[in-house]
């Protein structure tokens, strides 16, 4: 587990109050006050409750997961942080700024300063080199050429990738896209950096590497990372303090060796079981 | 119809003049370079659009046998019409792809449109365009880049709708304006798909020239038309020929360009 060493400093850096996101099929007004209607949308098989009245907070310098299986809403969650989803009611705030209330100029704006996300499938530009795909941030922002290519050959070191760049994202494995997402987010140096299922593309050797490498990051720079992911392991291992989703609801909210020694109900039990009889066997066995 | 010719009369004639401007220009352009420069010009052309020794052999020669055959300022007469028609169609039909990409709501507008004109027979567009410009080579022109518009918009909309989203995501989540995107993002990926439109636009406006020929485009058109009227078999073959051999030649040439301008492919 990364240790969280600044525990002085609990200042919340990111917000999230009372979410909904409804997928409806035509543009309804919906009142996610009124249960009856939440209920009958939820039998509809037309309309989808992705996020249900999700509330959280993140402090500075902390890895928060958000771990939950397919279809739980974490996907969706992430994406409504930096509004990809717009969502259907609610207030999300990040870094003093009210990202649900913000103009489509404003978004943009919050878009380039205080967050940086990193994709499941890596999001990388086919057509640019690793070199321009890491400046890519830089350029939309109107940094220019010059100060966004060395800033990106450093953020490219720092990820172990020197002399790639001219590549493109076609001659390299997944697991070094992978670097280059984490060297495009690193380079724009925002406050916040999301993850989304970073890792869960890779194979379990090379998933294992990046975990190394991003919390040897995480003790270097102290970044605010939330990080969704559907792997136990990894959640305990990188995870400050973490957060379990079904259905779109958050189940519980903790550190990960709490919520291990004190599952809120059924669900969370069933889902730590496995690794808690690992845990028991270790301990167990270091005797 | 009357009130309409009588009131437009006046926009019609700019228009048709405008045209015959450039169209002029292109002609005189056209039949400035001598034959043996052709030949180079194809050559050349040849070898970068294609890197192979068998097509820059090949096409030159071909070029060669339409003076031969003694067609040549009919061959530039007919060229300059499609090379005409094909930058007003490129001009016109780029923008409006990406708008039907773009605006959601514009697409059923013109799909029902586009339709219409791609199963229309080509004559048909040869009635309004005379009778609004009289005959010449401006309404074949116009004809010409009516029939020939359809492939580039259908095109450049698909290119850009089959954008990979993971990409187009990223740009979004990274602070892209809605133009940083499409200039970044959406028209780099999508131009093997566009070129693939300009493609067949060009060679569907070179397959209308006989039908334009109709209403007094001179060309080699004009030449196939005579042929068929005369049971002439040998002028209208050579002819013939000379249609495909353009057409072969400007084909190889521009899908080797689109190759180039692929950027996935390096």
């Amino acid at each position: 587990m990364i240790q969280n060493q600044n525990n002085k400093n609990l200042e919340t850096v990111l917000e999230i109050k009372d979410l909904w996101k409804v997928y409806a099929r035509n543009n309804m007004n919906i009142d996610v006050e009124n249960k009856d209607l939440i209920a009958q949308l939820d039998k509809s098989e037309d309309t989808i409750v992705a996020i249900r009245g999700v509330s959280l907070s993140v402090r500075r310098g902390e890895v928060f997961v958000i771990m939950g299986l397919s279809g739980s809403g974490k996907s969706t969650l992430i994406r409504c942080i930096l509004r990809l989803i717009e969502p259907t009611s609610g207030k999300i705030q990040a870094n003093g700024q009210e990202v649900t209330a913000l103009s489509q100029k404003e978004l943009i704006e919050f878009r380039r300063k205080h967050v940086a996300m990193v994709f499941q499938h890596y999001g990388l530009l086919p057509h640019k080199t690793i070199l321009q795909n890491v400046a890519f941030g830089l350029k939309l922002q109107g940094i220019s050429k010059k100060e966004g290519e060395e800033r990106s050959r450093s953020a490219l070191n720092h990820v172990g990738l020197e002399g790639w760049e001219n590549y493109y994202p076609q001659s390299l494995s997944g697991g070094m896209r992978q670097r280059v997402g984490i060297a495009r987010a690193l380079v724009m140096d925002a406050p916040i950096l999301l993850m989304d299922e970073p890792f869960s593309g890779l194979d379990p050797l090379i998933r294992r590497e990046m975990q190394d490498e991003l919390a040897r990051l995480q003790q270097e720079l102290h970044k605010t990372i939330f990080f969704v992911t559907h792997d136990l392991d990894e959640a305990i291992q990188l995870g400050d303090r973490m957060a379990i989703m079904k259905n779109g609801t958050i189940v519980q909210t903790g550190r990960p060796t709490h919520i291990l020694a004190n599952p809120a109900d059924s669900y969370v039990a069933r889902f730590v079981q496995d690794k808690r009889h690992q845990l028991e066997i270790a301990n167990k066995e270091s005797f | 119809m009357d009130y309409l010719l009588e009131k437009l009369a006046p926009t019609f004639d700019s228009i048709a003049n405008g045209i015959l401007e450039v169209l002029l220009g292109i002609e005189n352009l056209l039949s400035a370079i001598p034959w043996w420069g052709y030949v180079f010009l194809v050559g050349f052309l040849a070898w970068k659009a294609t890197k192979r020794l068998c097509s820059t052999i090949i096409l030159p020669m071909s070029i060669l046998i339409i003076g031969v055959f003694g067609l040549w300022e009919l061959a530039i007469g007919t060229l300059s019409i499609v090379v005409a028609a094909v930058i007003l169609a490129l001009l016109m039909g780029v923008p409006l792809g990406i708008l039907i990409a773009k605006v959601h709501c514009v697409g059923p507008i013109f799909h029902p449109i586009l339709d219409a004109m791609q199963t229309m027979p080509s004559f048909v567009y040869l009635i309004p365009t005379m009778m609004f410009f009289g005959l010449g080579k401006v309404p074949a022109v116009l004809a010409t880049l009516i029939y020939s518009l359809p492939p580039v918009i259908r095109l450049t909309a698909l290119g850009l709708k089959q954008v990979p989203k993971p990409a187009q995501e990223a740009a979004i989540a990274y602070g892209a304006t809605s133009w940083q995107l499409l200039k970044e993002v959406q028209l780099p990926l999508a131009m093997p798909t566009i070129m693939a439109g300009v493609n067949q636009t060009t060679m569907m406006a070179l397959s209308m020239v006989v039908v334009a020929s109709m209403i007094g485009a001179q060309g080699l058109g004009q030449e196939v038309l005579l042929s068929i009227n005369r049971i002439d078999m040998g002028r209208g073959f050579e002819a013939g020929i000379s249609i495909v051999i353009m057409a072969i030649a400007i084909d190889r040439i521009t899908q080797g360009f689109a190759r180039h301008l692929d950027p996935t492919k390096r």
